[in-house]
């Protein structure tokens, strides 16, 4: 019986939990909360995954409200996937969160701190689960607008500017998702995606289709932070919490790009974006713009944060790229990356709050020489930049195979060069870490830290090794990836 | 056995090494007994070899079609023995080397060495190439920690160029050309013969083999060379067996493979695309041996000369011919011992001496009888004189290039050949026939510590021995080359 209501149960528990934690108001309860319905959303999500697996798609009518006309959620294995993947990091960044939020939230925001989690987490559950165009638009809100919140609450009080800044760009970007919905509602008068994709083809060639394209790529494109439309995104990773700042990280940009996987491919379908629409050329144009100008960025930050932001940036050009191929090899590329980049960046923000659990800012010269205080930490650190590099038997190495096979089967072999090549960017910016924590003398500062609780060390720790683990043994990632792109590739309508 | 053995041996070997850390005996120890145990390992791997046999091990598959997978053929099994082998002694001299110099951590230094190790053997027994290139990146990540381990400013831009240029080229040539292969050919198993006969134009065969060439930075082929005399600032320990034998033969021991497993000899001599590589490796043993004959520093006087001899190997593959093949095979062993000897006698001058310039080695021989006389021994067989490995190696690619015509290879050893007398033979000269400074006569230095002269003797004696007995890689030489 509950198992029916899976889908439903996924997107509700973090929804009314919320309010619960703000009822209740003590500290530690809401964090129990927060820790409880995280983890269980995580069980959920395993198990809608294999039944997907096993059974294909669940098609859940909210309400017993039959589609087209009720809202449904459809869970097929994309967002199984992606709705893994958040569940995934919120359990393990929960887990994380309770020195790190002690030290760096006031302990009288704490329960609306976990209140404000617990939203962003179902917006973004909500998001993939959903199978309601509109819908879509009603969690994207719930996720920014707790998303706005969570950003607010970092220590520095630059982290109000960030999230102002995140608000405005963000508002225009839901904005513009929301005309476009509103647009192909006029032309098909359903709302479901679905159904959408029934009735599309007989318009398709109209100009407020092709306008709602227009202005759901540029909406969703501000959520997903492609180049040029990343401004908001530095300042939010750098000045927000650090437990914020992996979540959104690993999840929220990850979510955006399945939102326009779901539209280009299901909706659209690809022989219109990718065969008649310039869509491929500008995507790539801009994916390798990301690539270099946002990894050169990069190289020239003194804020560590900072700079895993800007990399952030240039790994989504990665992503975009994948889709801009049109391949099935660099559509794996695309969905394994959305993965192995979540962990990989999940993993570095966590470490990164684990060093500033003992400085208020982590700068490269802030960071000096804690190779020796905090081992296991900077050990992580540098596992994780491996990764962006795309060092073999890390997962980052997995998603540039992809997307270099991608990249030549499409016959783009300068695409291919420029991939590789930009890599070794993320070289550059790596090993600045690495010579100031290893290779400089500890400052005062520094030499008065210790190594970071268990407590933290575990969580982060996990997403390292598994980082490691989903380099060797890509059977479920890219395994799974490889199907969704054939999917995608195969118009799933 | 299996051999993944040999990667497991030195993994196993380095997490004991850190757990004994605070005990230098034991950990020494454990270090001696892992090398001496995967010595055995590799060794027990032989006969079956040497019988047409091609042990495998299936580690992970990582893609669909591609896995992780170990298969021991030849010239592999010859370059394991080689760097197995010359672990041992390695070990004995780095015992007697960082006590001597009371180098900081040693721990450190001891467990990456072990993990270079397993990479080595990794590199060694690859069976594709995904394998190769997995194994090849962890050696210089490995090694990146030997090579800075000093700390010091100069140690880390060496580190910067070391890691920039290795991790560079494979990343953006070797990578590419792996992808490459694996779009137009479908599989990355090695097998002899090729596998890209018949599916590579000739114009894309001479660009594929440029991606892999230059690729493969660890062959230092000019203009991609500037990592290895930048990788001299290490201690000599790893300046000896991982820049003279595990790193710089893990490059030409993968220039080897890719030419007859992945394009194939035959393939490969009937493309007109490919006959560029000669001239490269023509110009950089010359250039090289230029270079070499201009440093003062012994060490980078060194490194220049293996960059040098590295290219002999390279040579000897693109002359494309079985006997060609041979001799690059035992150059890959003959040039590991001679320049094993050498780098030991260098350290051994800085341990006992403090001296690194070859300007002030002069009448050091007298004090130090046996450290020149290995250094006379390695420099002599880096020449190509008998008795010594590397005239046999030279006797190889020489009759190879004069079989193919190639007036042009045969130009470059003999002009190398003389080069190489000029900047080694002033420097054995000197330590035995000049007098030093006059205030330095009173100062008395004797010999490098025990573990120093018993390691720098058994290379130097090895040389020989491979002269007068190279039945065992000859046989492996021929089967490679015979397939």
């Amino acid at each position: 019986m509950i198992a029916h209501h899976l889908p439903a149960l996924q997107v509700v528990v973090p929804l009314l939990a919320a309010p619960l934690c703000v009822m209740l108001r003590g500290a530690r309860a809401a964090w129990l909360i927060a820790l409880g319905v995280s983890w269980a959303m995580f069980i959920v999500a395993g198990s809608l995954l294999a039944r997907v697996l096993r059974e294909g798609v669940i098609s859940y009518a909210l309400g017993s409200w039959e589609p087209p006309w009720g809202i449904e959620y459809r869970v097929d294995l994309l967002n199984a996937f992606v709705v893994v993947l958040v569940s995934l990091v919120g359990a393990l960044v929960i887990s994380y969160s309770r020195e790190s939020v002690d030290h760096e939230v006031r302990r009288e925001q704490h329960y609306l701190f976990y209140a404000a989690y617990l939203l962003c987490l179902a917006g973004l559950l909500g998001i993939a689960i959903t199978g309601d165009a509109f819908n879509v638009f009603v969690f994207l809100e719930i996720s920014s607008l707790s998303t706005y919140v969570l950003i607010a609450l970092g220590r520095d009080r630059r982290a109000l500017t960030a999230s102002y800044q995140y608000l405005i760009m963000g508002t225009i970007g839901a904005t513009f998702i929301v005309i476009g919905v509103g647009l192909l509602y006029l032309m098909t008068g359903t709302l479901n995606m679905h159904d959408l994709a029934q009735r599309l083809p007989a318009v398709e060639h109209t100009r407020p289709v092709l306008a709602a394209l227009a202005f759901l790529t540029v909406g969703i494109s501000l959520k997903l932070a492609l180049f040029p439309l990343h401004l908001w995104l530095p300042n939010a990773y750098a000045f927000a919490p650090s437990v914020v700042t992996a979540f959104l990280a690993a999840t929220a940009t990850k979510v955006a790009v399945y939102l326009l996987l779901r539209f280009y491919f299901t909706v659209f379908g690809a022989p219109l974006v990718l065969g008649e629409m310039p869509l491929p050329e500008i995507l790539l144009a801009l994916s390798l713009a990301a690539m270099f100008a946002m990894s050169t960025v990069a190289i020239f930050q003194d804020d560590v944060k900072r700079m895993l932001a800007y990399s952030s940036v240039a790994q989504i050009g990665y992503i975009t790229l994948g889709v801009s191929t049109g391949t099935a090899a660099g559509l794996t590329g695309t969905v394994v990356h959305l993965f192995n980049h979540g962990i990989t960046k999940g993993s570095l923000f966590l470490l990164l709050g684990c060093m500033a659990m003992g400085m208020r800012r982590i700068t490269l010269q802030h960071i000096r020489g804690i190779g020796r205080i905090m081992p296991l930490t900077t050990f992580g650190v540098v596992v994780g930049g491996l990764s962006l590099i795309g060092v073999p038997l890390t997962v980052g190495f997995v998603s540039k195979w992809y997307l270099v096979l991608g990249a030549l089967e499409r016959g783009w072999w300068w695409v291919a060069a420029l991939i590789l090549a930009s890599s070794l960017l993320a070289v550059v910016y790596v090993w600045r870490i690495v010579e100031a924590a290893y290779f400089k003398a500890p400052g005062e500062q520094v030499a008065k830290l210790r190594e970071a609780p268990l407590s933290m060390l575990v969580p982060a720790w996990v997403l390292v090794v598994a980082t490691l683990y989903f380099g060797v043994d890509t059977r479920f990632t890219a395994g799974v990836a490889a199907r969704v792109a054939e999917l995608l590739l195969g118009g799933f309508r | 056995m299996s051999p993944a053995w040999a990667i497991a041996v030195p993994l196993g070997g380095a997490a004991l090494i850190a757990a004994a850390g605070a005990r230098p005996n034991l950990r020494e120890t454990v270090t001696l007994s892992t090398a001496a145990l995967l010595l055995g390992v590799v060794a027990s791997l032989v006969p079956e070899v040497l019988a047409g046999g091609h042990p495998s091990a299936v580690l992970a598959e990582v893609f669909p079609g591609i896995a992780l997978r170990l298969e021991v053929e030849p010239l592999g099994m010859l370059f394991a023995l080689i760097a197995s082998g010359l672990w041992i002694v390695n070990s004995i001299y780095s015992i007697g080397y960082m006590r001597g110099n009371r180098e900081q951590n040693q721990t450190r230094f001891y467990v990456c060495f072990a993990l270079a190790l397993a990479a080595t053997m990794g590199v060694a027994f690859a069976g594709n190439l995904l394998t190769l290139f997995v194994f090849y990146e962890l050696l210089t990540l490995s090694t990146y920690p030997l090579v800075t381990h000093s700390g010091k400013p100069e140690a880390i831009a060496g580190g910067r160029t070391y890691l920039g240029v290795l991790i560079g080229t494979s990343i953006a040539f070797l990578l590419l050309g792996i992808l490459w292969t694996w779009q137009i050919a479908g599989t990355l198993e090695f097998a002899w013969g090729g596998i890209l006969e018949g599916r590579a134009s000739n114009a894309m065969t001479g660009l594929l083999l440029a991606l892999y060439m230059f690729g493969i930075g660890k062959a230092a082929l000019m203009p991609f060379h500037r990592w290895l005399p930048a990788a001299m600032v290490a201690p000599t320990p790893v300046s000896a067996l991982l820049h003279a034998v595990a790193v710089v033969k893990a490059g030409v021991f993968s220039v080897v493979k890719v030419i007859v497993y992945v394009f194939g000899v035959d393939n490969l001599a009937g493309m007109h695309s490919v006959d560029w590589l000669p001239f490269a490796a023509g110009f950089t043993i010359v250039m090289a041996s230029l270079v070499a004959l201009r440093s003062d520093n012994l060490k980078r006087r060194l490194a220049y000369s293996t960059v040098s001899q590295l290219s002999y190997v390279v040579l000897a593959a693109a002359l494309l011919t079985p006997i060609s093949i041979v001799g690059a095979a035992l150059h890959i062993s003959a040039h590991a011992l001679g320049k094993i000897t050498l780098f030991f006698a260098a350290g051994a001058i800085y341990t006992a001496a403090h001296k690194t310039e070859v300007s002030q080695l002069a009448g050091i021989g007298r004090r130090m009888p046996w450290t020149m006389g290995a250094f006379a021994v390695g420099a002599l067989s880096m020449i190509g004189l008998p008795p010594f490995a590397g005239f046999l190696s030279k006797w190889y690619i020489l009759q190879a290039a004069m079989g193919t015509g190639q007036t042009v290879a045969v130009a470059v050893i003999v002009a190398s050949t003389l080069l190489n007398a000029g900047y080694f033979l002033p420097i054995v000269y000197s330590a035995f026939f000049k007098t030093g400074p006059a205030d330095e006569q009173g100062h008395g230095h004797g010999e490098a510590p025990l573990p120093i002269l018993i390691a720098q003797t058994a290379t130097a004696a090895g040389t020989v021995a491979l002269f007068f007995f190279p039945g065992l890689f000859l046989g492996l030489a021929d089967r490679l080359a015979g397939g």
